[in-house]
């Protein structure tokens, strides 16, 4: 038992472990009490498909190592802030790990090329953006929300409006803390090689934990490489798009001359004007191009809150008057043909954060994100999926539409080169028939879809979709031979 | 699990020769691919045919023995069930009607009765409930019977079967409540199946097929009761309360 315990920390060079927090010492972890039991239901963001678990509030790296050995038959899941569309962080009947405390930034280095930041797993994007601004420093992968843990981003492999040309956050993770199934810490530094045989154990755990939901320990810290900013305000040209072969030629021939680049687009309405879009596309802003009004405090983050959704909201409160209104209203206010136009993060990158819990919006019922990519090559099939949408009476109000560059070597990484397309989707009867016919197009052109915010894939159907599964499952079962830890998404995917 | 949509990936049929619970089955199976079916019955053509039957339906089925009258036997028959992984919806479907006059007169019919009917499904339901709680997930649905809410003198030993049956279910379900599992109490009236081939159709009779369509409705909408077909609830609401003296002379 000494010897599992020791393990939790390992010497490091220069003494101490980037984790050992001032008030654990390894020696009181054997007096730590049982942590507290408490079923409590947890979900997605998505908010179906919930689930009875053991949630565990988690100080130190003592207490996940204390919440590891009370697992049980049911194993752990590790958890951050729960933007998981799916069932990715909730284990039911087991013990779900919550990891947002660890959340220290512990140190960084402005000097390196590229700088990087030491922080724990549990500190979210919103945090670290607001430290690292100031110091103009930029966390090179944004998803569409900021309230995302580190952990989540490097077990999700998030991606952002600039995936095309800087792929996404395990591309810019230089190492990273795992805990293991027996309690140890591990430091996996990025491997050198670059193809999957090229790679030895560690480089490919290292990969495997990139993109694999969790399932292959619990992530506590991390090294991340940043970039370099003059300013928190970014150029944009914006171009409404009249239908989508309009949308899907002027990303095509367009999108390499900016670093960022998304399409909103409207899944109501249909005829002539399906696909209509909002195309925005733009760079970090250099100082130089900034009035002298915001020259005076460049490097401002701007992150307005209009308040929380109550939860008051019934089912189908998304219906076809109200996502036609905002369809419109969302199409309208954009400007025609805007080029060079200031924006603040918040305009550019995360609309949906000025309104908390905005999930909420969807009832009771709760909605569910279906985000799925497939090649270029497939450009057909993309529209037909499109039409498909946007003609079977299911309504989704915000979409996005995106290309995707070269993935990376983690087996279950969501990107790949190709369009991408998001809708979100209320919970509603012959939802699944539209979700399946879905599946079955994307998965005929050798595409997929996204784990991070998937709740009803089938085994059978993600086993297709991602080729390189056996890769991962022969890392985990290395890493996690007994399966300690495992999620609800792992259950229904037969992972 | 039950997937966002309502789906689930497995499903336990215990009584897995009942034409309500191959019918749910089915309605399972076409909904959505890779179903894993595990079909609770004794062994013979009948259990084997309905294995070929889901099999073709895209399911992936597991055959287990399930004696109803062997308690012993039961622990195992759950064990085996289990062994393959969750179970998301579990459906108690075995029963016997058997012939009414004569199971009121033959102690051993009667006994038959109330160990196929009533013990059984006490002691493998508390089995079910055991690893549905701990799993934290999961519906087991109880096929009950309108026989049960007001027990009739034409058919007295199988309608108190029924009623502790239902008793037991509904029972359990409010003690499951807040564990994450639940239990779906199905009241059919009159159904058209192998169980009353032969007999004189009743007022608002079902098919067995209209039955697991309304059960997986209600499993989706997480319902605790239901009646099938629906205005069977205002019926039997209305026979609850007739007087004993009345009752007595309505042609039930």
């Amino acid at each position: 038992m000494n010897a599992f315990v020791r393990n939790a920390f390992p010497a490091m060079p220069g003494g101490g472990s980037d984790l050992d927090l001032p008030h654990i010492r390894p020696s009181g972890i054997e007096e730590q009490p049982p942590l507290p039991q408490q079923l409590v239901e947890i979900h997605g963001w998505g908010r179906a498909a919930g689930a009875m678990s053991h949630l565990h509030g988690i100080e130190s790296v003592a207490d996940v190592v204390s919440a590891l050995r009370q697992g049980g038959g049911r194993g752990v899941t590790p958890r951050g802030l729960g933007r998981s569309y799916g069932d990715a962080a909730q284990n039911s009947g087991g013990i779900t790990l919550d990891l947002t405390r660890l959340d220290k930034i512990l140190s960084v280095d402005a000097a390196s090329e590229p700088p990087t930041v030491t922080l724990q797993a549990g500190v979210s994007i919103d945090t670290l953006m607001k430290a690292l601004l100031p110091f103009g420093l930029w966390v090179p992968v944004l998803p569409g929300t900021r309230q995302v843990t580190i952990g989540g981003a490097i077990a999700a492999d998030v991606h952002g409006k600039n995936h095309h040309t800087q792929g996404s956050f395990g591309n810019h993770v230089r190492s990273f803390d795992l805990l293991m199934p027996d309690g140890s810490v591990k430091t996996l530094d990025r491997p050198a090689g670059d193809t999957w045989d090229a790679l030895d154990d560690d480089g490919r755990l290292f990969w495997g934990t990139i993109g694999g939901m969790g399932l292959t320990g619990a992530i506590v810290g991390a090294v991340v490489e940043l970039q370099r900013v003059e300013t928190a305000y970014f150029t944009v040209d914006t171009d409404r798009c009249s239908d989508i072969d309009d949308l899907m030629a002027r990303m095509s021939t367009g999108d390499d001359s900016y670093n960022y680049s998304v399409a909103w687009f409207d899944a109501v309405t249909r005829g002539k004007h399906m696909g209509r879009a909002v195309l925005t596309r733009g760079d970090k802003a250099k100082l130089s191009q900034l009035d002298p009004k915001r020259r005076r405090e460049p490097l401002r983050f701007a992150a307005p809150s209009f308040g929380t959704i109550p939860e008051v909201f019934p089912n189908r409160m998304v219906n076809v008057a109200t996502a036609k209104a905002f369809s419109e209203f969302w199409f309208r206010k954009a400007p025609k043909h805007q080029v060079g136009a200031l924006q603040n993060i918040t305009a550019f990158f995360h609309p949906l954060d000025i309104v908390a819990e905005w999930n909420r919006l969807y009832g009771p019922n709760g909605f569910l994100q279906y985000q799925f990519v497939v090649p270029f090559s497939a450009h057909e099939t993309f529209k037909r999926c499109f039409e498909m949408i946007v003609t079977s009476g299911h309504l989704s109000c915000l979409n996005v539409l995106k290309r995707f560059g070269p993935g990376n070597l983690s087996p279950l990484s969501f990107p790949m080169p190709g369009w991408t397309l998001t809708v979100d989707l209320p919970i509603e009867a012959g939802l699944d028939k539209l979700c399946d016919a879905l599946d079955e197009e994307v998965v005929s052109v050798g595409g997929r879809v996204y784990l991070a915010k998937d709740s009803r894939l089938t085994a059978e159907r993600f086993r297709q979709m991602y080729p390189r599964l056996d890769a991962f499952l022969a890392v985990r079962d290395r890493a996690d031979p007994e399966h300690l830890f495992i999620s609800d998404l792992a259950r229904r995917l037969a992972l | 699990m039950i997937n966002a949509t309502g789906n689930p990936q497995s499903l336990l049929l215990l009584g897995g020769t009942s034409d309500i619970a191959l019918a749910i089955a089915r309605t399972y199976a076409r909904r959505g691919g890779g179903l894993r079916v595990v079909l609770a019955a004794r062994p013979g053509e009948r259990r084997t045919g309905a294995a070929a039957e889901l099999s073709a339906l895209g399911c992936r089925v597991t055959e287990v023995d399930l004696d109803a009258r062997d308690h012993a036997s039961h622990a195992a028959t759950i064990d085996a069930a289990f062994a393959e992984g969750d179970v998301d919806v579990a459906v108690v479907a075995f029963g016997l009607l058997g012939d009414a006059e004569q199971a009121w007169q033959d102690p051993e019919l009667a006994l038959e009765l109330a160990e196929v009917n009533y013990a059984a499904p006490v002691h493998l339901g508390v089995l079910l409930a055991n690893r549905l709680k701990d799993q934290a997930h999961g519906v087991i649905v109880a096929l009950s019977s309108v026989a049960g809410e007001r027990v009739r003198r034409s058919n007295f030993v199988y309608g108190s079967t029924k009623a502790g049956f239902d008793g037991f279910y509904l029972g359990l379900g409010e003690a499951l409540r807040g564990t994450g599992a639940r239990v779906l109490v199905v009241r059919p009236g009159f159904v058209r199946s192998k169980m009353t081939d032969g007999m004189d159709e009743a007022p608002l009779a079902a098919t067995p097929q209209e039955v697991a369509d309304a059960t997986v409705a209600a499993v989706t909408a997480q319902r605790d009761l239901i009646w099938v077909p629906a205005p069977m609830r205002f019926v039997m609401s209305g026979l609850r309360h007739v007087p004993r003296p009345l009752f007595r002379k309505l042609p039930l």
